[in-house]
């Protein structure tokens, strides 16, 4: 993966799209093509082949949710293109059906408010560039307190690993966050994957569709 | 008693002769030889037209005119009046009105009476106003014939009448029978009166379209309110949210610039966190003004998000097509206040939403294990929601006993969804 990456921005609010492509710019990120609305979104796409792609849920000519389509419809063209949807709400649907796009590789569903943290917001591009799943901690935070099958099975423990996992961290940052050995991040993981019947197959994957059964309960 | 029709007068006989309704109902009876010869005269231009299929429309028209006429004439007899029957056409144009008019009951109804009025009402009308005042009349004016003619003179044209005695005598006949034949007349006015108001005015089911009506447009006003949620909700989204994200993102690279430790520093740290925490604050109240989910994802994903954001842990049970924008709306917002007033005011440590829609009605139960006693009169929000519920015709019903559990219930009717 390339330090600095070519992205395609999608935000129709012009204020928060040049902030977006300064601050993108400073920490030496390409910004390939900045447009407002999902049709451009798609063309610039098409035009630039970008390492990334960034937008807004809601956008022109609907307002509605336009940009999370555009991002779906996109990956279901190219599914390993990464793309980092930002939205004004803590959402699962929104979460759920751009994780269900492509392979659930390689994309990412944070806050707006976000972008502030803006180290944060660099780290899940980076992340999400490489083929990382990132789920805005809020959303997880909101979804840790249902207690429902078929997550009865985990252990509290599990459960914020689990947790951990879909806001997209690897094990090494999961054993330092818990301060625990990666050793020990590896054994829970394990143990998530047995008890929601995810069989051994190319690890990532599985990480993946984990989140996904979490996500969806 | 208010008398409002010539029958009720004459449950008065003494008073009636010296009231007002021997004028009204012989008025409306005049009136009606009138409006009757009238009408046959139309009519009979028109049926001669309807040989050339032409008339066959402007007989239709006929009708509703005569129809209209004919309940304003309907004051003369009674007091109370009639309401037009006629529904008004949802577009202008000739085309429209016949259209409506010709699926219409009202208009066959008013056709009817105008060929019954005009071949056998109206001459009995004259008839009768002939029989009970005119003849009194020309016995009344029995002297005053005598005076004019001279030596003798007939009366009704008939009883010839010679000398003043004799006249007098006439006269005094007359007027008892004037005043006794007041009474028929009021008799026939007010079964007159009876007939065209069962004839021309609404019957029940037409009033209940009128309700229906009332209803639409009570459910316009919700409309309009809710479009009006939309706007302040974009408006917010677009505007306000914006800026105070582009504000956080400023802010937060004037951190990374700020040399750690510095007092500057730790001011804009400060300023950070405030701007990131009004930013949370109004995704909060922006969220509750209007949920997107709501119009992007429907009610289901709407609901499901309400569970999960609710303080009580929810068991939900959703299982819904995508319904009417007003129907989901209202839907939303009753469970919604439903699981506030649970994390509020219930004490449960547990609830459970189900969501179904079957056969042309959306249900929503939400139940809680709490303490019960909520009392829906006591002016919570579930009040107005059930207010707007009601405006889609639908019910919100609650139970919940004292010790609980607490019961709530949502039926909405709704057209199954078009997808």
């Amino acid at each position: 993966m390339p330090s600095s990456l070519r992205v395609v921005l999608a935000e129709d609010s012009v204020l928060l799209r040049e902030g977006l492509i300064g601050l993108l710019a400073r920490f030496g990120h390409e910004v390939a093509a900045a447009v407002g609305d999902a049709e451009a979104l798609r063309e610039a796409v098409a035009a630039h082949a970008p390492d990334i792609v960034v937008t807004d849920v809601r956008m022109p000519p609907g307002f509605q949710d336009e940009g999370l389509r555009a991002a779906v419809a996109l990956r279901a063209a190219r599914p390993e293109l990464p793309v980092l949807v930002l939205s004004q709400y803590v959402q699962r649907s929104y979460a759920t059906e751009l994780l269900d796009s492509g392979d659930g590789t390689g994309v990412g569903y944070l806050l707006k408010d976000r972008i502030g943290q803006v180290e944060e917001f660099l780290d899940a591009l980076t992340r999400v560039a490489a083929g990382g799943t990132v789920v805005d901690p809020e959303v997880v935070r909101q979804l840790l307190r249902r207690r429902r099958d078929p997550l009865a099975a985990l252990t509290p423990r599990e459960r914020e690993v689990l947790g951990l996992v879909a806001e997209g961290h690897s094990n090494g940052a999961i054993a330092r966050r818990l301060v625990v050995t990666e050793a020990a991040v590896g054994k829970h993981i394990g143990n998530i994957l047995g008890k929601l019947d995810l069989p051994p197959a190319e690890d990532t994957h599985r990480r993946v569709l984990a989140v996904l059964t979490y996500l969806r309960a | 008693m208010d008398v409002r029709t010539p029958w009720q007068a004459l449950t008065r006989p003494l008073a009636y002769p010296r009231s007002v309704w021997p004028w009204r109902s012989a008025g409306y009876l005049a009136s009606g030889a009138v409006t009757g010869a009238a009408a046959l005269a139309v009519l009979l231009v028109l049926a001669m037209f309807s040989l050339l299929l032409v008339g066959l429309p402007l007989l239709l028209f006929a009708g509703v005119a005569l129809g209209g006429i004919e309940r304003r004439r309907l004051r003369i007899a009674e007091t109370t009046p009639a309401a037009d029957p006629h529904r008004v056409p949802d577009t202008p144009g000739l085309a429209a009105w016949l259209r409506i008019r010709v699926r219409e009951q009202a208009t066959w109804r008013e056709l009817a009476y105008a060929v019954l009025h005009a071949t056998v009402l109206w001459p009995l009308d004259l008839i009768v106003l002939a029989v009970c005042l005119g003849l009194p009349a020309a016995l009344l004016g029995a002297p005053l014939r005598l005076a004019l003619d001279g030596q003798e003179t007939k009366v009704v044209k008939a009883y010839l009448v010679t000398s003043y005695p004799e006249a007098f005598a006439a006269s005094l006949l007359g007027a008892v029978l004037l005043v006794a034949l007041l009474y028929p007349v009021a008799a026939l006015a007010g079964a007159r009166a009876a007939m065209a108001r069962a004839l021309l005015a609404p019957r029940e089911t037409e009033l209940t379209d009128r309700i229906g009506e009332v209803t639409r447009s009570r459910a316009r006003l919700v409309d309009a309110f809710e479009a009006e949620r939309r706007r302040i909700e974009r408006d917010l989204h677009d505007g306000a949210q914006q800026r105070l994200v582009a504000l956080t993102m400023t802010l937060g690279l004037a951190r990374l610039d700020a040399p750690p430790g510095s007092p500057l520093g730790d001011q804009l740290a400060k300023a950070h966190d405030e701007a990131g925490q009004v930013l949370t604050e109004l995704r909060e109240l922006i969220h509750g003004i209007h949920p997107q989910v709501l119009a992007d994802f429907g009610l289901g994903a709407a609901l499901a998000d309400a569970a999960d954001r609710s303080a009580v842990p929810v068991d939900a049970d959703i299982e819904l097509p995508r319904l009417p924008t007003a129907v989901e709306s209202a839907g939303y917002f009753a469970v919604c206040e439903a699981l506030a007033n649970i994390g509020k005011h219930s004490g449960a440590t547990k609830a459970r939403l189900t969501a179904r829609y079957a056969s042309g009605s959306l249900t929503l139960l939400v139940q809680d294990d709490g303490r019960g006693g909520a009392d829906p009169a006591g002016g919570s929000g579930l009040t107005g929601l059930a207010d707007r519920i009601a405006v889609l015709d639908g019910t919100l019903t609650i139970s919940s006993p004292p010790g609980g559990p607490t019961l709530i219930r949502v039926e909405i009717p709704c057209p199954p969804p078009s997808a």
